[in-house]
């Protein structure tokens, strides 16, 4: 292949340009002229049908209610805090969703390895039948599970402060009042010098006795600081009050089902990808482990599962991409995740394309964001000392 | 030939209604040519209706029954004097109007509130109210409520997409009570939350809730509240830009409202035929200038009397007095018996 000839700036552009400058310049011109087209056409046909194109109406009033919301949302906020809601929402998820997932579906590809023949054949089916049906099916069953617990006022009370209903899990929440900012302030010092001390020692193995008493410490102190700086603190205790069961940390039957669901539905995927993760390291490996006199679980741990994960990671990137697309299926059991906010949105105020647009840019965001940190991590695990080649 | 349809949204078909939206935005021209001329091609009007039985539900053949449907079929005789060369399709209330923007549909009439953002912010135009209705709640009884201001704290189902989601928030917000809202998509899941207690009261058009309560496991332990939190004056609606066929919708709503006010009805039609009355001449057709006007059959309106009746007879027969529903006639009695319908003169 021609490379560029010389130093020049000019034959770099070249080579970046490539090898047929006429037809990229057409096909260049091409592309221009019909995003021009459709964007004046798409700007016309809005303003045919009096639509304002643009981002203005974010700053209106949303004026619709939102179930949950992690940040404090009322009908008058606007569209774009209802956005953020939708949005912290799909975020809460998908994280928990993935976490939970390897954490079940690891779990599971291991089983299946496992010599036990009941265990490894109820995964296999467990497998099959997750795989096997329609994601928007299994949604719509969890929903139905979640919905299936007695009404608020005969809820499930085990030790008098958990509440288990159709309206979710309710459990005591501590709630902090009057905290001054210095008394966060030196939370703060506090925390960051242990981690600082930690990172000092790093290497060195801290045994989990260590770990413990560190982690001990650091909580009487924060303590200690907060109690001496007067904030109040209380346990918001839930209670049955009228219609619901009120106060505590609540956790909706719709978030439950859709994270059951999704986190169920991935884990028969990654079961699957673990197991030939682990599969695709040669038997030889094994063998000489074993020779070496270690044990099966330190086999596992210190000679196959390194080598399986150069194969297990790009796997999982996409499982967990798809998990996160997955979430928006939300609407279609009431949990207001980022797409359902946006389709009232889109509905309520008549922005289609922007909308759209939001639900796109947002997606592609979380999801390039998934697979940088996975990215990341995957290079860390390629460029670990010993390799097969 | 006749077409029934009944599908459901999947989530697939709800992208896929995003993309045509888009596409429809992007291309520009979609709705440049008459809307009829398309129907008259096409050989049928394509309705989006909803799934409440006795506004529009397939029976046991799947035939397509109802109040909304009859006015369906209404149009289809204006425009090819044949009831059947319509096809309906069921839509969520949050998927039919970018589905009526897109041209999927070339109209709706599945109970859609007129409003002046859906006629200015989202592009349509809509037709003569044919159902005077208001937004009510569906609530267990043993929960002992009589009215919406004891619902302080309660949980409660909206329908995603439906004027019933802003005007919940609003009435909370007028009251100054809290409500959590759980909002649901697909009717049937709407339907569960309630029956399943997830949710302590549904709010929709109280039209349509009375018609869902009856596909409750236990219709009696549930009761519709006579308060009403709204105006839902329901309306065929169009995708704005399309003058004529906004009239021709326009004068088939009006002609089954005008021949009540006569006193026209199925049966007695053709004894009118030889009246001496000019006006009502005019209006079956029997002095043709008026159709001839209007570029239709001049007895378009005598065709639709003919074969569904006038409105009293349709809502009568698919919801009123003489079906299982039992509607009282209420707003939607003629205007000179004390209701709202009017009809503009035929002349
Ligand atoms: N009138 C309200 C609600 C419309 C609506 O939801 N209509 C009912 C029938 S009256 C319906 O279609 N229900 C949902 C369904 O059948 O899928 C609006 O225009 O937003």
């Amino acid at each position: 292949m021609p490379g560029p000839k010389g130093p020049g700036s000019f034959n770099a552009f070249l080579g970046w340009w490539g090898r047929y400058p006429v037809t990229q310049f057409v096909v260049f011109i091409g592309l221009l002229a019909i995003f021009w087209i459709m964007g004046s056409n798409t700007i016309e046909t809005m303003h045919r049908l009096g639509i304002t194109p643009g981002f203005g109406f974010l700053h209106q009033s949303a004026n619709f209610a939102i179930g949950e919301s992690l940040i404090a949302y009322a009908p008058s906020d606007t569209f774009a805090r209802a956005v953020l809601a939708g949005l912290l929402n799909t975020i809460a998820i998908a994280l928990s969703g993935c976490v939970l997932a390897t954490v079940l579906g690891v779990s599971l590809g291991i089983a299946r390895l496992s010599g036990n023949f009941l265990l490894a054949g109820l995964v296999r089916w467990y497998v099959e039948v997750v795989r096997n049906t329609p994601l928007l099916l299994q949604l719509f069953f969890w929903s139905a599970v979640t919905h299936a617990f007695p009404a608020p006022r005969q809820a499930i009370n085990p030790f008098g402060v958990i509440y288990l209903s159709n309206r979710g899990i309710s459990i005591p929440s501590l709630q902090l009042h009057d905290i001054p900012a210095s008394a966060i302030a030196l939370s703060m010092a506090i925390v960051l010098t242990v981690v600082c001390l930690a990172r000092l020692r790093a290497g060195k193995r801290t045994g989990a006795i260590g770990f413990l008493s560190i982690s001990f410490f650091v909580l009487l102190g924060v303590s200690l600081v907060f109690h001496l700086s007067g904030a109040q603190a209380n346990i918001d205790v839930p209670a049955l009050h009228g219609f619901n069961i009120t106060g505590g940390l609540n956790l909706t039957p719709e978030f439950a089902a859709l994270l059951i669901g999704l986190v169920v539905n991935s884990s028969a995927t990654i079961a699957e990808i673990v197991r030939s993760g682990i599969q695709s390291v040669p038997a030889g490996q094994w063998e000489s482990a074993r020779s070496l006199g270690l044990q099966p679980g330190k086999i596992m741990r210190l000679v196959i599962l390194p080598q399986a994960l150069r194969v297990i990671i790009p796997l999982m990137t996409s499982s967990y991409l798809d998990l996160t697309k997955n979430s928006s299926l939300a609407v279609a059991i009431g949990f207001p995740d980022l797409v359902s906010v946006l389709n009232t949105t889109a509905n309520q105020s008549g922005q289609v394309l922007e909308a759209l647009a939001i639900i796109v840019v947002s997606y592609l965001t979380l999801n390039l964001a998934v697979s940088a940190i996975m990215n990341r991590y995957n290079q860390r695990i390629e460029s670990r000392g010993f390799s097969l080649r | 030939m006749r077409i029934e349809n009944r599908r459901h949204h999947t989530w697939r078909t709800k992208i896929a209604a995003g993309v045509i939206t888009v596409a429809t935005l992007l291309s520009g021209a979609a709705h440049a040519g008459p809307t009829l001329d398309k129907i008259k091609e096409r050989g049928t009007i394509k309705v989006g209706v909803g799934t409440s039985p006795g506004f529009f539900a397939p029976d046991s053949n799947g035939k397509w029954q109802g109040f909304f449907v009859e006015f369906g079929r209404a149009l289809a005789i204006t425009v090819f004097n044949d009831p059947d060369k319509v096809e309906f399709t069921s839509s969520s209330p949050q998927q039919r109007l970018p589905a009526l923007q897109s041209g999927e549909f070339d109209i709706l009439l599945s109970g859609v509130t007129q409003t002046v953002t859906r006629a200015f912010k989202l592009g349509f135009h809509f037709g003569p109210t044919i159902f005077y209705d208001g937004q009510g709640l569906l609530v267990n009884k043993s929960l002992g409520v009589t009215k919406g201001s004891e619902l302080d704290g309660a949980t409660i189902g909206v329908q995603s997409g439906t004027t019933g989601e802003l005007n919940i928030a609003d009435f909370f917000r007028k009251t100054g009570h809290k409500f959590t809202p759980v909002t649901i998509e697909d009717s049937n899941e709407f339907l569960k939350a309630l029956e399943s207690g997830r949710v302590d009261a549904l709010t929709q058009d109280a039209s349509d809730l009375a018609l869902r309560r009856t596909l409750l496991a236990k219709p009696d332990d549930y009761v519709l509240l006579p308060e009403r939190l709204s105006k839902e004056p329901l309306a065929p609606a169009i995708a704005a830009g399309d003058d004529r066929w906004l009239e021709i919708v326009n004068w088939t709503v009006y002609a089954t409202i005008q021949a009540e006010e006569f006193g026209i009805t199925k049966e007695n039609v053709d004894t009118f035929l030889n009246s001496e009355d000019p006006a009502i001449s005019r209006f079956l057709g029997t002095d043709p200038s008026l159709g001839q006007a209007i570029g239709l059959d001049p007895k378009f309106a005598y065709n639709i009397v003919k074969t569904l009746g006038n409105y009293g007879e349709i809502f009568d027969r698919t919801i009123g007095k003489g079906s299982p529903v039992g509607f009282e006639r209420g707003y939607n009695q003629p205007w000179t018996q004390g209701g709202l319908l009017y009809s503009p003169p035929f002349r």
